[in-house]
């Protein structure tokens, strides 16, 4: 019975230890529902998060870009529809058929063809390729034509910047494209609102408004599965518009100065003289930023960068110019109101004088004989003004300069590219180059010659400046809505007339009209401006006068003006024998022809300045364009002051 | 109760009468369970997944019921075979297997793909029941004894380990030992070759293939590599966690629907059952595991012959250590080795080798007074 024993003993161990194992068991199963219970009821909140950052995606939409209107309220740079076409790779059967098709019908370049290949290999298989970032509407119809054969290729709807006046405010707009990494790093807002394929500004008022103009983005939010692929659409928030921008600038105007400067480097700025309102601006030659939009192609750029005539060289705001004559209206009101000349202070010109064994010429080899200050304004004597400038001195010439908007930033910081230029004088000189000043050099900047470096908005500043009268008036381009308006402009600056600016007033100004602009007079004697306007339109309007050629009669369009021809080289003495006309000489070494001019001269309103690179005289070239300028320029007169009124009821 | 006296078979009715329908039910009861897993895995539809499971549960839990009317006996008598058979089948899974993701598990019936590492966790309980049941139990711990029986353990998990298929051969492993400790073997001996066990750990960490290590390394850090090896236990984790109290809702699971789950249809199969029905849903999973493997155990416990006791007592703890191996896995306990839930997860070779587990279980009820010589 040894057996029977063990038997019964081999069941006992049995069931022992499978009791053994059974507490073991119940143990272990009590851990486990312990280990679910901390997960699903105490950490619930936690994975719960979790679960919803894993499968919840925010998409933001690209904000729709503000828009910029002209003072006529015309678009001058919208958001225009575009077709695009998207193919996503995931949706499509058979990619290689589908883009043989595409390259069949939208006639896609070999080169673009290897890009999308080549990006349809580097990204996720749902991730958007865009074939066509802009189908023309034969492309995009063709496209619908052939749908049914095109699976997986969506044709779709988008926003785009547009320029519809092309190449006419490139240089004020500037333009949009795509953001690059910098553009993102250095502005928080663009970081903060971008999506790919965003495109912000690069240059111009596109740039400096960028923050006001980019908008909100819209955001949609999806449920996506763990490889990032859209689900459902959950909810969808629309974006705000950025804001839209109005210009002071005529876009009849602005075109029409476009024209004027066709197959010319230069440029035209025109100004409302009372309330610094640029009414155009235009930089020539100029190139449609409609390029820049979808990235611009290699030959167009190639173009625009081989142009010598450096078409991305915004003139108006950062070319520098020796002003030329157009300097004289502003030597002679220096020396007038620092009591050097007066009007009856004469000059004999011989041709050119002598001084310290040098010679100075004046551009009339002959001479103009005797010459008071108007007649040497109007002949554009050089004689007189190295004869008075000689007497006033660079630095007393450089404070009234300085007054008038020489050597400083006529938009302050509206342009980043503009320059200030530069108003010499003997201290200048002495920290900058480290030596003294010669007198030869003050005869010299006496007629615009020399250090003297302005740009051409900075011209037409200084003579808006003198045709009102000598006020102070704050330019602009960008249209306020709390600006003064033109009556009140005028009677401020009467009111300003008789007051003297002393230290007193400023103090006044400090405490009451803080935020008021103040239209302070430049002058000391209103008769000076007088007798600088007077000779001003003397050079346009009698005989002898050098823009004399361009003037006009009816007085609804007289205008006064002063041209200046800027030398580029040294003139030596042998080419002063040759005596060559303009297109004997190479282009780089011909004269730059400036004019300024403002009109109508009995009541003026709008001041020019322009520039023409390498154009020769200012004479020959600068002043017959001014006088196609202000005829348009009156005729829309009317027009303009029309849609201020309007402007101010709605305000 | 004629039948009742010794050696007596029963007639077809009885037999039926003896059914443990409690087990059965609850064994049905699961395969629903499974089947509504699979349908929201396939995302609401009867696609690939619940298609297939529905008929795998089906053909094996009908073989499962024929298979119960076969006498206890039978068991004992194919044991060795059985054994023999499938580690037959291991060896030509090691030769000529199908290969999938990285390891060699599968051998090609022509009209199933056989895992026979899964029926060797039967095999290898039914086997050591047979050993021990002829064994006088003055022998259990002699040298001789505790020889053969190592043997008849080790051949399996060697060749399963070397598929390489960590999660089965410890499941073996554990099987097997669960029966050789039931038989009475010295716990002495359990804690020798514990105590070698932690010593060779260094060792057998080398022979380790490089996933089998990151697992580990991830299960101590999941976060050191959260996209990567650490992915799942994180997902699994955030997927059960989220569900709460109740859970999102059947066919609600986003974690799953949104394909963050991993093999949601096989080891993580629980998680996204946790994930739709939350803790009470979960609760009464384990509850119906806790029940099937209370009333296996209890047949042992009435069985009256040597081997449906042990073969009981061993497939009882066996369906213990799948589940708590399982949960423990994917509620991030344990690191990540491939181990399905039985019934519950997709797989037919699981399933057949879990059917004829409660085919014999079955068997034993109806034959619970049957001795064997």
């Amino acid at each position: 019975m040894l057996g029977e024993n063990f038997g019964v003993k081999k069941i006992q161990t049995i069931n022992r230890r499978m009791f053994i194992i059974g507490v073991a068991k119940f143990i272990v199963f009590t851990g486990i529902i312990a280990r679910l219970f901390s997960l699903q009821i105490t950490e619930n909140k936690k994975y719960l998060t979790l679960s919803d950052k894993n499968r919840l995606r925010e998409w933001r939409l690209p904000p729709i870009r503000g828009e910029f209107l002209d003072y006529f309220e015309n678009i001058i740079a919208g958001n225009l529809k575009v077709y695009q076409l998207h193919v996503i790779p995931e949706e499509v059967e058979d990619f290689k058929y589908l883009m043989t098709r595409l390259k069949e019908i939208l006639s896609i370049s070999n080169n673009n063809f290897k890009k999308i290949v080549k990006q349809k290999n580097s990204q996720k298989r749902w991730e958007t390729i865009i074939i066509s970032k802009n189908l023309s509407w034969e492309q995009f119809t063709k496209v619908n034509y052939f749908l049914h054969d095109l699976v997986g290729a969506k044709p779709v709807l988008s926003v785009s910047r547009n320029y519809p006046f092309n190449e006419n405010y490139t240089h004020v707009l500037g333009y949009v494209s795509e953001a690059s990494q910098n553009d993102i790093l250095n502005n928080k807002i663009i970081k903060s609102k971008h999506v790919p394929g965003l495109k912000v500004g690069k240059t111009g008022l596109e740039k400096t408004f960028e923050n006001e103009l980019i908008g909100t983005n819209g955001i949609e939010r999806y449920e996506v599965n763990a490889y990032g692929k859209r689900i459902n659409q959950l909810d969808h928030t629309n974006g705000l518009n950025g804001k839209t921008i109005q210009l002071t600038i005529d876009t009849e105007i602005q075109k029409f100065c476009n024209e004027l400067l066709k197959d010319m480097a230069g440029s035209i700025s025109v100004m409302d003289i009372y309330t610094g309102e640029i009414v155009a601006m235009q930089s020539s030659p100029s190139f449609d930023p409609n390029l820049f939009l979808f990235g611009i192609n290699q030959d167009d750029w190639q173009l625009i960068i081989n142009n010598p005539l450096k078409p991305l060289v915004n003139k108006t705001l950062s070319g520098l110019y020796s002003p030329g004559s157009t300097f004289k209206p502003m030597v002679a009101l220096s020396a007038l109101e620092n009591g050097i000349v007066d009007e009856n202070f004469k000059v004999n010109c011989t041709g050119k004088i002598e001084m310290h064994g040098q010679t100075y010429h004046c551009w009339k080899k002959r001479g103009h004989g005797i010459v008071d200050l108007k007649s040497a304004m109007k002949q554009s004597c050089d004689t007189y003004f190295y004869e008075i400038a000689r007497k006033l001195g660079v630095d007393r010439l450089k404070e009234t300069s300085t007054k008038f908007g020489l050597g400083k930033k006529v938009l302050n910081e509206t342009f980043s590219n503009e320059k200030k230029g530069l108003v010499p004088d003997t201290k200048w000189k002495k920290n900058n180059l480290g030596k003294g000043w010669f007198i030869g050099e003050t005869l010299i900047t006496g007629i615009g010659q020399g250090y003297t470096q302005t740009t051409p908005l900075q011209l037409c500043l200084m003579t808006a400046q003198l045709a009102n009268g000598g006020f102070k008036i704050y330019p602009k381009i960008i249209v306020e809505e709390d600006s003064e308006n033109f009556e009140d402009i005028k009677y401020l600056m009467n009111q300003n007339q008789n007051i003297k600016n002393d230290g007193l007033e400023e103090a006044r100004e400090l405490l009451s009209f803080k935020n008021k602009k103040k239209y302070e007079r430049l002058f000391e004697n209103p008769k000076n401006i007088e007798l600088v306007r007077e000779a001003m339109f003397a050079s346009t309007n009698e005989v002898r006068g050098t823009s004399y050629s361009s003037r006009i009669e009816d007085l609804k369009y007289q205008f006064a003006g002063k041209t200046g021809t800027s030398q580029v080289k040294r003139i030596t003495e042998a080419d002063r024998e040759l005596d060559l006309k303009t297109f004997e000489i190479p282009y780089n070494e011909r004269d730059h022809a400036l004019y300024v001019a403002f009109g109508p001269y009995k009541n003026p309103r709008y001041a020019l300045s322009i520039v023409i690179e390498h154009g020769g005289s200012g004479s020959s070239t600068a002043a017959p364009i001014a006088k196609k300028l202000f005829k348009l320029i009156i005729d829309r007169h009317g027009a303009r002051e029309q849609a201020r009124a309007k402007k101010t009821i709605k305000i | 109760m004629q039948y009742n006296s010794f050696n007596t078979q029963p007639t077809f009715l009885q037999k039926l009468k003896n059914f443990d329908f409690v087990l059965l039910i609850c064994i049905l009861l699961l395969g629903l369970i499974s089947i509504f897993s699979m349908y929201s895995i396939d995302g609401g539809e009867i696609l690939f997944n619940s298609k297939s499971h529905i008929s795998k549960f089906l053909i094996f839990f009908i073989m499962m019921i024929f298979m119960s009317f076969l006498n206890i006996k039978f068991w004992h008598y194919i044991a060795y075979l059985f054994y023999i058979v499938v580690l037959f089948f291991l060896v030509w899974a090691s030769l000529y297997g199908i290969k999938a993701s990285g390891s060699q598990r599968w051998i090609n019936l022509y009209f199933i793909n056989l895992q026979p590492s899964e029926l060797m966790k039967i095999a290898i309980i039914v086997c050591l029941a047979k050993y021990y049941h002829r064994i006088q139990f003055n022998k259990v711990n002699s040298f001789q004894v505790m020889f053969v029986a190592l043997i008849i353990l080790i051949l399996p998990i060697m060749l399963v380990i070397t598929q390489p298929d960590l999660g089965t051969s410890i499941l073996i492993a554990l099987s097997g030992l669960v029966v050789i400790w039931l038989a009475g073997i010295n716990v002495k001996y359990f804690i020798y070759s514990f105590i070698v066990l932690i010593i060779s750990m260094p060792f057998a960490i080398t022979f380790l293939q490089p996933y089998q290590k990151l697992r580990i390394l991830t299960f101590l850090n999941p976060d050191r590599d959260p996209l990567g090896a650490g992915y799942q236990i994180i997902q699994s984790k955030i997927a059960v966690g989220s569900g709460g109290l109740s859970g999102k809702g059947f066919l609600k699971g986003t974690q799953s629907y949104l394909e963050f789950l991993p093999e949601k249809h096989t080891d993580f199969i629980f998680t996204l059952f946790a994930e739709e029905h939350g803790f009470l849903g979960s609760l009464v999973l384990l509850l119906i595991y806790i029940i099937i493997i209370y009333r296996v155990l209890k047949i042992g416990a009435i069985s009256r012959s040597y081997f449906a006791k042990l073969f009981c007592y061993g497939y009882g703890s066996a369906i213990f250590f799948y589940v708590t191996i399982n949960m423990s896995m994917v509620l991030g306990l344990l690191p990540i080795v491939g181990s399905p839930l039985p019934i519950m997860s997709y797989g037919g070779s699981s399933m057949l080798a879990t059917m004829i587990g409660f085919a014999i279980v079955m068997s034993a009820k109806i034959n619970h007074k049957q001795l064997i010589a």
